[in-house]
């Protein structure tokens, strides 16, 4: 307390002035902290008390508050199937009323009797050096002796075999990680490819039937009207097991829209790929991968909600806005003898996201 | 051998007995773990008070809230991808198949009491937790705060801010519901961008192909244990440094350099303290009590094929999202996605996912940098605890304005697609507009700030050399109208003069005697900084305006006879 | 401002200063869709001669300029031959039609024609040409025995939720375009708002979502927009951003309101 000086009345901080180093720096010298002045509390007992009865009050509104939690709790009771939404809400709120209640009760009350009851003279405190000059001497000579005791300097064989260990110790824990990526041990699917292979590959192949997401209904030619779009997933993934399922579904969503014909600009390769304007594309956003699902039936845009990437379906769903680097992949479809749709093969190129072995 | 010598000494000394039953703990504890020097410490310890001091604590209570209603919603949540079908309480969702994650996930919103409350407290407190420590690390820049010794805690505040992201991140991503997984769909389709390991970062990760059965539980360990661990230590280490350090206080009388003015911790700054606790617990929960946060419920289970409009990742991600909605992908038929031929095949090159990446390096890299930049930049190498009045470093208030101009403008991307939908605007015009700012804006914002620090200062200079504008109109005796002046006590005064205005240093010979390029760089900078300057009021300027008054008011005062307003 | 008079029937009147100043922030009103509550009982696809004639005079003075006599269509309207009864209702009847000046997509607003002229003016434009008709009431009933919400909820996902959001507050679409929001859109103009996919929406006929699978949807629908939500106010139903935003504005504000008060001395 030595070093601490009160800005009290009693002993006023004006007099502490700035140390001598600062004087004539600055317009005027440092005052020094202002004189207190006293408050409401300090001079007026009624004042005081008024101010304890203030904080007992908001004690009791927190003891309140506590009360108000358990009628939420205990009252508007148990919630389960055959709760309401607006009972959810309600004991919702009255928990966090009472709770609020409970600890803005306290909280205020603490604070108001600091700043009304608790002495409020600003004491000044003296810094310290973070490190003397006497505590980095004797600090280097204990290092010194501890370097020299150790005898690792003397010892270089010691020294750099201790090093080499220590250098390869961590590996293994390293190499410990490799199987965080274990999915080629227990692949159940014959067809699954090793490694970066599989962002090659999704389940469309020739005759794979277009059926519906997520029912698995297939589709016929002329279910599909001029302006409708279909959620497409490949026939047969519903009866992955389910880790499978997700894993393929991800690559394998397929938007499905008819267009009139003449709206639709076809490069040659491509000519065989529709049927009569009903077009297929990967719904996987070749930016970073969310569905590009909406579909604007008469600017025949495809729109992604994530980064707004938009495509033109006319012009084989080309980038024309947005962040996407490349085109939707086309999957070929044409139609069976039953009048279903089916894949012609699975798609061209990798869908989703461009990565470096992606080519 | 000194085993024996105990006894006898204390022996010959009698030891101090307790009388009370609270003494006698007290000091049982204080006899084995030595209280009373810690007590002598801290228990007197002088902290400064204001209120922007207090965006620490916030962040601090957040991260103790947290931690609470994160162990309460521990208990009930299993962080498994097991594939099951809802037959909970919900209805909307009744038969539904989804994860185990997502379905326990309703199951302590809607079948546990007070479950819905710990989630929203905890979901809330995230956000604030983050808010916090960002208006925080504000408060810390534009005062000057991380100048020597302080260099340290900003760099463990950085990484505290970053790990509050990551923290953040991975729990959002737990419920493994359609939002988030999304969201976790963006991750991994910007990891798959990195070059060359990219695609196998993202199967280690996700335990093979996107999204696998792993990845909720591989961010459960990481979301409940390993991030919150390192930044409990990180806290400790923070307030540490706080402690050795002494907290920074702004000028104003009676402070210097070498003390710190304030209030002692016992017994009032403790309770303001230990009391805002109280009154920020009780904040979030009056949020939580009356405000939805992630209605998971309304999202549904994570499935590949859909996705909700508003896609987007809580706030604090949102800039690197944003980042991500204005990047352009094609240029007129130039495409950013690189193919490049090397000898061993095509390998691709995803620029349009990398190169948005870059501001956020940026903006991370800057930051923690920052203290040494600056440093190097002004040659400033002496302690500072008296803060800097942000006016009164008006390049470095410029440059952290540009920098946060730049970040709100890829936070405000990220919500390009509401902006359109509330403000009827397009989308497109957005993004346009959008891109335009992200480029000029901090330029702009550097120019304004810069020049609204320097004309505050001016302002300062007025009212320290002809008082303050009382609001009194008054009148001459000759009929002139005036307003009256007001000169400030010492107290004030003493406030609006006590700074350094700081001179360019011309390029300094190094022991060579030849002044280097990089040296001759860093002149430039410092000119750059320093040479658009307001000198504080001096000695000489002062008396010089002293002496003005008197000859020239005195008399319109004396007419009014409002007298003792030229005092000091 | 309907979104504000939304949130001051809310339990929560107390807070109500609360959400004004967020609101006034700009951040907060939902997308609030005008669409008004029709109440037409206008079922069935069979209407008289006397209403196709009074449908042709209505059509005619307000509806040709634009959509040409007998619908062929002009340059500022498509022709409407073949678009159905369905598709009148669900334009007319959502005031969207007749349109108050081109813009990127026909707004809704209040509506020009009582349920009896709109009902003419479908038979009118129903008799040009085959095309969906006004659904029928049983597909409408969100309490029938058949009614799956889980069903509907997925359907909705999968289908609507990325144009239409997850809680069907709207969403973006590209220039100037958008989805709008859902809550308090009739049972019978999201029904046809499916079959006949109106202005950039694509169409839904029953080839591809099943009239019951229709009837999930509305129901799901319709039990998320009655029930509302469970943790208090909805905050436009927007998702992370509307949070944030009032994680950055009312919880920031509340907070240094209290630290303000905490650091300044009792008077």
């Amino acid at each position: 307390m030595s070093e601490q000086s009160h800005g009290g009345p009693e002993h006023s901080g004006a007099v502490e002035h700035a140390g001598v180093e600062e004087s004539g720096k600055y317009a005027i010298d440092n005052p020094g902290i202002p004189p207190h002045r006293p408050r409401l509390a300090d001079e007026d007992p009624r004042a005081a008390k008024r101010a304890e009865r203030q904080v007992a009050v908001l004690f009791g509104i927190s003891i309140i508050g506590t009360v108000l939690f358990f009628v939420g709790y205990f009252v508007v009771g148990q919630i389960g199937p055959d709760t309401e939404i607006g009972t959810v809400r309600l004991q919702n709120m009255l928990l966090g009323l009472g709770t609020a209640f409970s600890m803005l009760g306290i909280g205020v009350g603490i604070v108001h009797w600091a700043k009304t009851l608790m002495p409020d003279h600003e004491v000044s405190e003296a810094r310290h050096e973070v490190r003397t000059e006497e505590d980095r001497q004797v600090a280097v000579g204990m290092i010194d002796d501890i370097v020299e005791e150790s005898q690792f300097k003397r010892r270089p064989l010691l020294r750099n075999t201790l090093i080499g260990a220590v250098a390869l110790a961590p590996l293994p824990a390293i190499a410990l990680f490799r199987d965080l990526d274990d999915s080629d041990n227990r692949s159940e699917l014959a067809t699954e490819n090793f490694g970066v292979e599989r962002l090659r590959h999704t389940m469309w192949d020739s005759g794979v039937r277009l059926v519906r997401d997520p029912t698995g209904t297939p589709i016929k030619a002329s279910d599909v009207t001029i302006g409708s779009a279909f959620h497409v997933i490949p026939e047969g993934l519903n009866e992955l097991p389910p880790t499978e399922h997700l894993n393929q579904k991800a690559k394998a969503v397929v938007l499905l829209m008819r267009l009139d014909p003449q709206d639709l600009q076809i490069s040659p390769e491509r000519e065989d790929w529709n049927v009569d304007g009903i077009v297929a594309y990967s719904k996987i956003c070749t930016h970073v991968g969310c569905p590009v699902a909406l579909y604007e039936q008469h600017t025949h845009h495809l729109l992604c909600p994530c980064h707004q990437s938009t495509f033109d379906l006319t012009q084989e769903c080309k980038v024309i806005f947005g962040p996407a680097g490349h085109a939707l992949p086309q999957l070929p479809i044409t139609v069976n003898e039953e009048g279903f749709l089916v894949a012609q093969s699975d798609f061209h190129e990798p869908v989703g996201p461009a990565y470096w072995e992606r080519g | 051998m000194g085993a024996w010598l105990i006894p006898m000494s204390t022996s010959s000394t009698t030891e101090y007995q307790a009388s009370t039953p609270t003494g006698k703990i007290a000091n049982f504890v204080d006899t084995r773990v030595g209280a009373s020097p810690m007590v002598r410490e801290f228990g007197r310890k002088i902290f400064p008070d204001h209120w922007s001091f207090m965006f620490g604590e916030v962040a601090l209570y957040t991260f103790v809230i947290l931690l609470l209603s994160g162990t309460f919603l521990a208990f009930f949540f299993d962080p498994s991808m097991a594939h099951v079908t809802y037959l909970g309480s919900y209805k909307p969702l009744y038969g539904v198949p989804m994860s185990t994650a997502y379905a326990s996930t309703l199951d302590i919103s809607f079948d546990i009491r007070g479950g819905l409350f710990m989630r929203q407290v905890h979901h809330w407190s995230a956000l604030l937790f983050v808010a916090a420590m960002s208006v925080h690390m504000l408060r810390v820049f534009f005062t000057g705060a991380f100048r020597r010794p302080r260099e340290l805690n900003w760099v463990v505040g950085c990484v505290l801010l970053i790990m509050g992201l990551a923290a953040g991140f991975t729990g959002y991503s737990l419920p493994d519901d359609l939002l988030s997984g999304n969201g976790l769909r963006i991750i991994d389709g910007v990891i798959k961008a990195l070059p060359i390991v990219g695609s196998y970062i993202s199967f280690f990760l996700f335990g093979g192909e996107f999204p696998g059965d792993a990845i909720v539980g591989r961010l459960y360990i990481l979301h409940v244990f390993l991030v919150p661990g390192v930044i409990l230590l990180l806290i400790v280490a923070h307030l540490f440094m706080v402690v050795v350090h002494k907290h920074t206080q702004y000028p104003g009388p009676g402070r210097t350099e070498n003390n710190v003015v304030g209030y002692p911790v016992g017994p009032v700054y403790a309770a303001k303290a230990g009391g805002f606790f109280f009154i920020v617990f009780g904040i979030i929960a009056l949020i939580s009590g009356l405000f939805t946060v992630n209605p998971v419920w309304n999202y549904g289970p994570y499935d590949p094929s859909p996705v909700s409009a508003g896609t987007q990742p809580d706030w604090y991600i949102g800039w690197v999202d944003g980042a991500l909605r204005l990047m352009p992908g094609v240029l007129g038929d130039f495409s950013f996605k690189w193919d490049i031929p090397l000898p061993w095949g095509t390998n691709t090159l995803a620029m349009g996912v990398l190169l948005p990446m870059i501001p956020a390096a940026i903006l991370i890299g800057t930051m923690i940098a920052w203290p040494w930049l600056e440093r190097w930049v002004t040659k400033d190498n002496r302690e500072h605890h008296i803060l800097d009045r942000p006016r009164n470093a008006p390049t470095r208030t410029g440059i952290g304005v540009a920098g946060v101009i730049w970040y709100c403008t890829m936070w405000a991307a990220a919500s390009s697609d509401l902006i359109a939908t509330h403000f009827g605007v397009s989308l497109n015009d957005v993004t346009y507009w959008l891109r335009g700012i992200f480029i000029l804006g901090p330029f702009i914002g550097f120019i304004i700030t810069k020049r609204i620090c320097l004309s505050l200062q001016r302002k300062d200079r007025e009212i320290v050399l002809h008082g303050r504008e009382a609001g009194v109109i008054e009148m001459t005796p000759d009929g002139e109208f005036r307003e009256r002046h007001e000169r400030l006590d010492d107290y004030r005064l003493y406030q609006l003069v006590s700074f350094e205005a700081n001179r360019p240093v011309p390029a300094q010979p190094g022991p060579d005697g030849k002044i280097s390029g990089g040296e001759k760089r860093r002149a430039k900078l410092n000119r750059w900084f320093y040479e658009d300057r307001v000198e504080p009021v001096s000695r000489a300027e002062l008396a010089e305006a002293k002496t003005h008054d008197h000859h020239d008011v005195p008399d319109a005062l004396a007419a009014t006879g409002s007298r003792g307003t030229l005092e000091h | 401002m309907k979104a504000l008079s939304q949130k001051r029937r809310h339990p929560i009147a107390g807070l109500a200063l609360l959400l004004l100043g967020l609101l006034i922030t700009g951040g907060l009103y939902s997308v609030a869709s005008t669409m008004n509550q029709a109440q037409a009982a206008t079922t069935g696809s069979t209407y008289s001669a006397e209403d196709i004639t009074e449908g042709e005079k209505l059509f005619n003075a307000n509806c040709a300029t634009c959509h040409g006599y007998e619908a062929v269509g002009t340059e500022d309207g498509p022709t409407l031959v073949g678009v159905g009864a369905a598709s009148v209702d669900f334009q007319v009847g959502t005031g969207r039609m007749p349109m108050q000046m081109q813009g990127p997509q026909a707004q809704a607003k209040p509506k020009q024609f009582n349920d009896e002229q709109t009902a003419q003016l479908a038979a009118y434009v129903s008799s040009l040409g085959a095309g969906p008709s006004i659904p029928d009431e049983q597909y409408l009933d969100t309490d029938h025995e058949d009614v799956d919400l889980g069903n509907g909820g997925t359907l909705f996902r999968v289908n609507c939720a990325m144009c239409h959001n997850a809680a069907a507050a709207g969403g973006a679409l590209t220039r100037g375009k958008f989805a709008p929001g859902l809550d308090g859109v009739s049972e019978k103009h999201i029904y046809e708002a499916m079959v006949t996919g109106p202005q950039n929406m694509p169409v839904f006929s029953d080839s591809n979502i099943k009239p019951e699978d229709k009837r999930d949807i509305i129901a799901f629908l319709k039990e998320i927009e009655t029930q509302g939500s469970p943790g208090g106010a909805k905050l436009g139903s927007l998702g992370p951003v509307s949070e944030g935003l009032f994680i950055w504005t009312a919880g920031l504000a509340l907070i240094v309101g209290f630290m303000v008060w905490l650091t300044t001395r009792s008077s």
